[in-house]
């Protein structure tokens, strides 16, 4: 693992200024958010979980993951799965704590948003 | 696969390290899921322009965080940043400004339709490459001529137009109606000349420049068909020329035709037209040189006796330019690209030291994984956005300047006066920031960025390598070479300027105001009516307060330089023509006493020299040297302007020519003795008054003095004569107070070089100094050390300066004025400077390697 203070950005950040997210970024985290993945498993998670809507490009998703590296969203993790599951090239994206935070307060501000759109009638009740 | 592979090169480079290889597994596993030529299409066009995104916006990231970064270090390194700019603004902004003046004098095409094919005409006689045409020779080269596809002829004039507010004195041209579609000019309103706006009798026709038409009838269309009076004759306004035709000079505001009589051709010696001509596609100024030659000596052996020494001169109409003003420019763009070399030079030894500086920061990135691309890109971003802001700067700097070169821009060309800064020099300006920020500021990133190794995180390390420090020691060694340069030339011209100020002209300018009143023939023709006008005037300014003196001369020492007659001597070889050329003036009495020149023997000429009376004539002493070696000149008798003339007067001799060019003897001859409506290129018109009041008290009282004479008539020019002596020297001495401010700003930084150098040098040996003291070494003999360095790099870089400085002294040789390009004083001083310099720039370094204390030394180690 690396150490904490190369994933932390030098500025400290809270989570709230990092919002709003890029659809891009909170899909990647909703994809690492329960286990550890590389990026092509990202892509398809997204895909199935979007129904088919959001399919990211290989650069797009890279050019997300570069970034969120940076940012201390999300660690590359050097625990592999099984040899015969494994294909060397791939890396594979762990969420950090931080990470985690941030995709919690994405999700209340837009879970907010929903509600006062329903509260004018502007989106479906709960059902 | 390749293909993508290939692709995948638009990414940046550390970012196709990091995921390259996965992105391709990708690719191949979407490229194993298709099959069929359309998906397999559509799959590839979905990719490239994915990839092209999504690499433009990689960059751009990288671009964003390398500025934020660089504005950051740049913040903290402030003292380093602006250093660094002011050297790039120093330099970008003297060639930027030098630049667009010698772009706008000697390169850019004159502002007519192929330009490049317009040639003038001159006739050459004896010793003169270029006088004037007569109008049957100009008639007759135009007919004998294959080479030109159009010829035009044309004479400058000046006028007095009545009948507006104030008379008032406006020049320009008279024309042959085939002179301006010559020169490509299109009118902005009505129409040009036809042949029949040209014939003898026809009315008056003018075309009037855009300003004029703005300042007179304030751009309104309706100004063709007006009527305008000129020197007592009738116009009709045909046309406006175009905003910025400025021909033969920026001066022009009129022209008129030339309407040649029969009678206009009768005399071959009479010349006073210059030819313009437009080469035909393909033929060369040469061959049309050759051609005219031919036609010229067809004439010769026609009229032998007018014409024998008459040979032709073509040359192309930019290159009217003066020689000096050519080697004037020429030398003021090697001095700033001095200065240009001297700022690069600096920026580079900065950035090394820089470089060398951030060694450990670098060598701590590249241990967390920066990879060297990223490290040159972002240390290049750095040096890029100082040369950007540099050049920004030295563009403001140049657009301020520019203005104040203009009297660098020669009055021979019909172009504006002052150059403007447009996107041509802006694109090399521009250019010029790109090479000092990517040829100077990747230098030594390549040299110091690449080495950061670990190295540089080993405690007390001992940074600088021996090699970088020669390629320091070699761009201070420039520096002052070139610093040697700049100061020997600008010490050159500083000599010649003084050497040509401290020529005595023969007359006393100080205190002389001169104003002129042309008057128009035909209602001046007779010589009784100017007297007339001439005695009143006179006779009232003299009665002005402060004035002590006043007279009219034909023209004033250095405006006007032509008025050369041969004049005809009893007893002299006939072949010799060109001795006996001499520079004739007529002037009223009290000329001389004006003007401060002493008259030598005899007397002034007079009121009683009537034309009823004996022709006399008040020469120069040159005259007498020349013609009568040894011998008095008084009561000798000569022929000049159609007469026998018996010399009464000697007087000293002026320089009629300017300061610089040697001047024919001067004859001078009172104003009464000329027959009526003869010698109208000799009608005094130049008022000179000997004063002790400022001009422009003066001007109003002389307004209405000649009101008073002639009510119709205008006043111009008005201005002192020291004004025009000056004007003599004016182009010089801007040009010495550009290169000698460039020759300091190239000094300036070359001490700074060597500061820099040394300073850095001591800071990095100060453990090995400690050391030696320790061991018992005499602080004196760590200073001497320090400073024989510093003396080493000057010596290294003024001696091969002082060969330059010769090479450079030699090519402009003609604008020294007999100052020797080796003059000694200059080199001297020039080097005596250097010296002063280097021990200046040295002297602090070698004071803190004086003040080292040996034990903190060692302890720091």
């Amino acid at each position: 693992m690396y150490p904490q203070w190369l994933y932390v950005p030098l500025v400290p950040t809270t989570p709230d200024s990092m919002l709003p997210l890029p659809p891009s970024t909170f899909h990647i985290l909703v994809a690492v958010a329960d286990d550890d993945r590389h990026g092509y498993a990202i892509i398809q998670d997204i895909a199935t979980r979007t129904g088919g809507e959001l399919k990211l490009s290989a650069g797009t998703l890279y050019r997300s993951i570069q970034r969120m590296l940076e940012q201390g969203l999300i660690v590359e993790t050097h625990e592999r799965p099984a040899p015969e599951l494994d294909d060397e090239r791939r890396r594979y994206y762990r969420i950090t704590p931080f990470g985690t935070a941030v995709a919690k307060a994405e999700a209340r501000r837009l879970a907010q948003l929903v509600k006062m759109a329903r509260a004018r009638g502007l989106a479906p009740e709960r059902s | 696969m390749r293909a993508y592979r290939a692709l995948l090169h638009l990414y940046p480079a550390s970012f196709r390290a990091e995921y390259g290889a996965e992105m391709c597994a990708m690719f191949a596993r979407r490229r194993r899921a298709i099959s069929g030529p359309l998906a397999v299409v559509a799959l590839w066009a979905e990719t490239c322009g994915e990839v092209v995104f999504n690499a433009a916006a990689g960059h751009w990231d990288i671009l964003r965080q390398d500025l934020r970064y660089t504005a950051r270090t740049l913040r903290r390194a402030w003292g380093f940043a602006l250093t660094a700019i002011a050297i790039v603004a120093l330099g970008v902004g003297a060639n930027t400004a030098a630049f667009s003046v010698t772009d706008f004098v000697l390169l850019r095409p004159l502002p007519f339709p192929e330009s490049e094919r317009l040639v003038k005409l001159w006739q050459r006689a004896g010793d003169y490459a270029r006088t004037e045409l007569s109008p049957a020779n100009y008639r007759d080269w135009k007919r004998l001529s294959t080479s030109f596809e159009q010829m035009g002829a044309f004479t400058p004039i000046a006028a007095n137009l009545v009948g507006q507010t104030e008379p008032q004195r406006i020049e320009g041209a008279a024309v042959t109606a085939d002179l301006l579609p010559a020169l490509g000019a299109v009118p902005a309103l009505g129409r040009l000349f036809t042949a029949a706006d040209d014939r003898e009798g026809a009315p008056g026709t003018l075309l009037v420049s855009h300003r004029f038409w703005q300042a007179a009838y304030a751009g309104d269309a309706r100004v063709l068909g007006r009527h305008v009076t000129l020197d007592d004759q009738q116009y009709v306004i045909i046309g406006v020329m175009p905003r910025g035709f400025q021909f033969p000079t920026r001066a022009a505001d009129i022209w008129r035709t030339t309407r040649f009589g029969e009678q206009d051709f009768e005399s071959r010696t009479d010349t006073y037209l210059q030819a313009v001509g437009r080469l035909k596609p393909g033929v060369s100024i040469a061959q049309a040189r050759a051609e005219m030659e031919v036609v010229a000596a067809q004439l010769a052996r026609q009229y032998p006796k007018e014409n024998e020494h008459i040979g032709a001169t073509v040359i192309g109409l930019r290159d009217e330019l003066p020689r000096q003003s050519r080697l004037l420019l020429l030398a003021l763009t090697g001095a700033a690209l001095c200065v240009l070399l001297i700022a690069c030079a600096n920026l580079a030894s900065l950035l090394l030291a820089r470089a060398l500086g951030r060694r450990q920061e670098l060598a701590v990135r590249t241990a967390l994984g920066a990879g060297r691309e990223r490290l040159v890109r972002q240390l290049a971003t750095e040096s890029l956005t100082i040369a950007i802001l540099g050049g920004a700067l030295g563009v403001a700097v140049a657009v301020a300047v520019v203005p104040l070169l203009a009297r660098l821009v020669p009055s021979a060309l019909p172009i504006a006066q002052t150059p403007s800064v447009d996107l041509r020099v802006l694109t090399f300006a521009g250019l010029l920031t790109a090479l000092t920020g990517v040829a100077f500021g990747m230098v030594p990133i390549l040299r110091g960025g690449g080495e950061a190794d670990l190295g540089g995180l080993r405690e007390g390390m001992r940074a600088g390598g021996g090699r970088k420090e020669r390629l320091r020691s070699a761009l201070v060694v420039a520096e002052v070479m070139a610093s040697v340069v700049l100061l020997v030339a600008s010490g050159l011209l500083i000599r010649a300027l003084w050497s040509i100020q401290a020529i005595d002209p023969g007359f006393r300018a100080d205190g002389v105001v001169t104003v002129r009143t042309a008057l128009p023939w035909p209602k001046y023709e007779s010589t009784a009516k100017r007297e007339t006008f001439y005695t009143n005037v006179l006779a009232n300014v003299r009665t002005l307060p402060g004035v002590s003196s006043a007279a009219y001369a034909t023209s004033l020492p250095m405006v006007w330089r032509g008025g050369i007659w041969t004049v005809g001597l009893d007893g002299m070889p006939p072949d010799r023509r060109e001795d006996r050329s001499v520079s004739l003036r007529f002037v009223t009495p009290g000329f001389f006493a004006t003007l401060g020149i002493p008259v030598h023997a005899g007397r002034d000429v007079s009121e009683s020299d009537t034309f009823d009376a004996q022709f006399a004539a008040v020469v120069s002493e040159s005259f007498g040297r020349r013609f009568w070696p040894g011998r008095s000149s008084l009561g000798r008798r000569f022929q000049v302007a159609r007469r026998d003339r018996v010399v009464v007067g000697v007087v000293g001799d002026i320089r009629v020519r300017g300061l610089e060019q040697d001047s024919e003897p001067q004859v001078y001859l009172p104003y009464k003795q000329v027959p009526d409506a003869s010698l109208i290129g000799y009608t005094p018109k130049d008022l000179v008054i000997k004063t002790s009041t400022p001009p422009e008290n003066l001007v109003p009282a002389i307004r209405s003095i000649v009101r008073q004479a002639d009510v119709q008539q205008p006043i111009s020019n008005v201005r002192t004569l020291a004004e025009i002596v000056d004007m003599e020297t004016a182009s010089r001495s801007v040009q010495v107070r550009v290169l000698g401010a460039f020759a300091a700003i190239a000094f300036l930084l070359a001490g700074i070089g060597i500061h820099g150098l040394l300073s850095f040098a001591v800071s990095q040996r100060t453990s090995e100094f400690g050391v030696r003291i320790a061991l018992g070494a005499q602080r004196g003999d760590i200073v001497s050390m320090v400073l024989r360095q510093g003396a080493l790099l000057a010596a290294a870089g003024i001696v091969p300066g002082i060969v330059l400085a010769y090479a450079a002294g030699r090519a402009m040789e003609a604008l020294l004025a007999g100052v020797k390009p080796t003059d000694g004083v200059t080199f001297l001083s020039a080097t005596g400077l250097c010296l002063v310099m280097t021990v200046a720039g040295s002297l602090l370094p070698a004071l803190r390697a004086l003040w080292i204390d040996p034990v903190r030394a060692i302890r720091a180690q």
